[in-house]
């Protein structure tokens, strides 16, 4: 990290603490949206929640292609990708085969957040004790 | 494109269902809320997902008069005569395999329910069974397309049929296959009279059916994460309503009284929900454009959305087509206490030393890692022992033989004696596995329609 003047109240957090999300699916193809719970968390999310770092979260399910699209008014992403279902909802093994729960996966994302923008991070935050 | 010199007044479309299986008393209060806005009003359901069709036509081989939504008169008995005195419309694809026996139910409970009979289309043209069709299936999907096992192949059909049957004076419209959004652009269509090459107001109601579609995934089901996503009153969330405008552009909102909310994020998570390009969202009406979408808050549990854009609708369908491939299944077993883990993922390895060879099989250990990670087993792998104590094993398989997908469930059951200690619960299923495949076909080999009830 470069010496930024909050560097001393940067932190690193679960990308759900930023944004929240939705996946859906069609045949062995999945969708993700990564949506900003504040506007000034945008650019954060731009700039760190790329299309290689959610290839890298999925790195077990064998992507053959992510894709990132934006859409700058709605603060929101939409990851498509490709052939991570295991063959999808009627192929899939998996308890989960239309990979419903891979939100959350994406959600684990760890993202680090400037000092300045701390006080937007939605919910408690899971090593808050008082959480 | 209208040429009236006043507006069109509101059109009001209702969505009381996003799935088959959805709460059966979701459409009472939506009707109230469509009843007491005074305007004009449809109700809509969506029971129709990809895989529902294809079940359904299995039920309709043992069951001629089957293949329909089985909870259609569950879904319609709380509604229907208050629909009909109301003048709101009912457009649904309850149809599913047997459109026209879904009608001929809905004539029956009209009947029951002491009403007077309502005027029903039946929107045909969805199933490809017609040789030309075949061969046009066989030509695009290739040696895959396998006819002996063939269950069912259906296109997305569009509005046009559906606003047809309205226009023609149907009351309650039963589709089979269309596509969700479809469900709304028909009634827009027929009540804002927009041309058919209109593409920005298609595609603005195409966005408003796509934000029906799925019911309470707009109102704030499928959404609340304790602490992060509070949503008030779940028990009883309350399914959307779409205000469509004479643009197209549309404010959700849902019943008063009613659970959940309607606020920028719920509407925002369900915009992008299996969307894929957002500047090409590819329906039969319209290929919509929602990379510039605007959404505001205008009112308690009212978000205006804006900014869609539209372009030429497709040449081509999307098809379906399902086929019985094989046979798949699946065991689980319990292990609580100390060393459960280690007792359960024992467990694991016995079944892999007995299986192998098989077929491929996966191993979840619920309560520890069951849904992030890959059939291969790769992510299960990285995941070391950390001695939960309350672990509940999966393994599932599919196999081309029913015996060798039985192998798995008999010796899932077998680990009660010969297993590690303390497993109970046993459970293991076994069905036949439906396959899918996709394609296009050319639009003009699909050839919809309607025809009213008598």
């Amino acid at each position: 990290m470069p010496h930024g003047r909050h560097r001393a109240h940067d932190q690193v957090v679960p990308l759900h603490r930023i944004a929240h999300g939705r996946t859906g699916d069609k045949g062995n193809r999945s969708n993700i949206s990564v949506i900003a719970w504040h506007p000034d968390f945008w650019p954060l999310l731009v700039e760190q929640v790329t299309e290689a770092a959610v290839a890298r979260q999925f790195a077990h399910r064998r992507p053959t292609r992510v894709v990132r699209h934006l859409l700058p008014n709605l603060h929101a992403m939409n990851f498509v990708l490709d052939d991570v279902l295991d063959g999808g909802v009627n192929d899939a093994l998996n308890l989960d085969s239309h990979g419903k729960s891979l939100s959350f996966l994406l959600l684990d994302l760890p993202v680090r957040v400037p000092g300045a923008l701390v006080r937007h991070l939605a919910g408690p935050g899971e090593d808050d004790p008082e959480g | 494109m209208s040429k009236m010199t006043t507006p069109a007044p509101l059109l009001r479309v209702g969505c009381a269902a996003g799935f088959s299986g959805d709460r059966v008393d979701a459409a009472g209060p939506v009707v109230d809320a469509l009843l007491a806005s005074g305007g004009p009003a449809v109700l809509t359901f969506e029971t129709l997902a990809e895989r529902t069709l294809a079940l359904a036509q299995l039920a309709r081989r043992t069951d001629p008069d089957a293949g329909y939504e089985p909870l259609l008169a569950d879904l319609l008995r709380p509604v229907l005569a208050r629909c009909l005195e109301g003048g709101v419309r009912i457009v649904s694809n309850f149809g599913a395999a047997n459109p026209a026996g879904a009608a001929r139910r809905i004539r029956a409970l009209a009947a029951e329910l002491g009403v007077r009979t309502p005027r029903i289309a039946v929107v045909h043209g969805d199933a490809l069974d017609r040789p030309e069709q075949r061969a046009l299936l066989r030509a695009a999907i290739g040696a895959a397309f396998d006819e002996t096992r063939l269950v069912c192949a259906n296109a997305y059909l569009g509005a046009e049929a559906i606003a047809d049957a309205l226009r023609a004076g149907a009351e309650i419209v039963v589709t089979g296959r269309v596509s969700d959004p479809s469900l709304t652009v028909g009634p827009a269509l027929a009540h804002f009279g927009w041309a058919p090459d209109d593409w920005d107001r298609i595609a603005r109601a195409t966005m408003a059916g796509h934000l029906l579609e799925c019911g309470t995934q707009v109102t704030g089901g499928y959404y609340a994460d304790p602490g992060y996503k509070d949503v008030p009153g779940m028990a009883t969330l309350g399914f959307p309503i779409a205000e469509i405008d004479a643009n197209g552009d549309c404010v959700i909102t849902k019943p008063a009284g009613t659970g959940g909310l309607v606020d920028e994020h719920t509407v925002k998570e369900q915009i992008l929900y299996e969307v894929h390009d957002p500047s090409a969202y590819l329906t039969p009406d319209v290929v919509a454009d929602i990379v510039d979408a605007r959404v505001a808050q205008v009112g308690p549990d009212r978000v205006r959305l804006s900014g869609v854009r539209g372009h030429a609708r497709p040449a081509t369908l999307k098809v379906n087509v399902f086929s019985e491939q094989g046979w798949f299944a699946e065991g689980e077993i319990s292990y609580a206490g100390a060393r459960a883990e280690a007792r359960a993922r024992l467990a694991a390895e016995v079944l892999r030393t007995r299986l192998a060879g098989n077929g491929p099989m996966r191993v979840d250990l619920i309560g520890v890692t069951s849904l992030f990670g890959d059939d291969a087993g790769r992510w299960l792998e990285t995941v070391p022992d950390g001695g939960a104590r309350d672990v509940r094993l999966r393994v599932s398989t599919v196999h081309a033989e029913r015996a060798g997908a039985e192998r798995l469930t008999r010796e899932l059951t077998a680990l009660y004696c010969c297993g590690p200690a303390g497993g109970g619960g046993v459970r293991t299923g076994l069905r036949q596995r439906l396959s899918t495949q996709s394609c296009l076909i050319p639009r003009d080999a699909v050839r919809a329609g309607f025809e009213m009830l008598d």
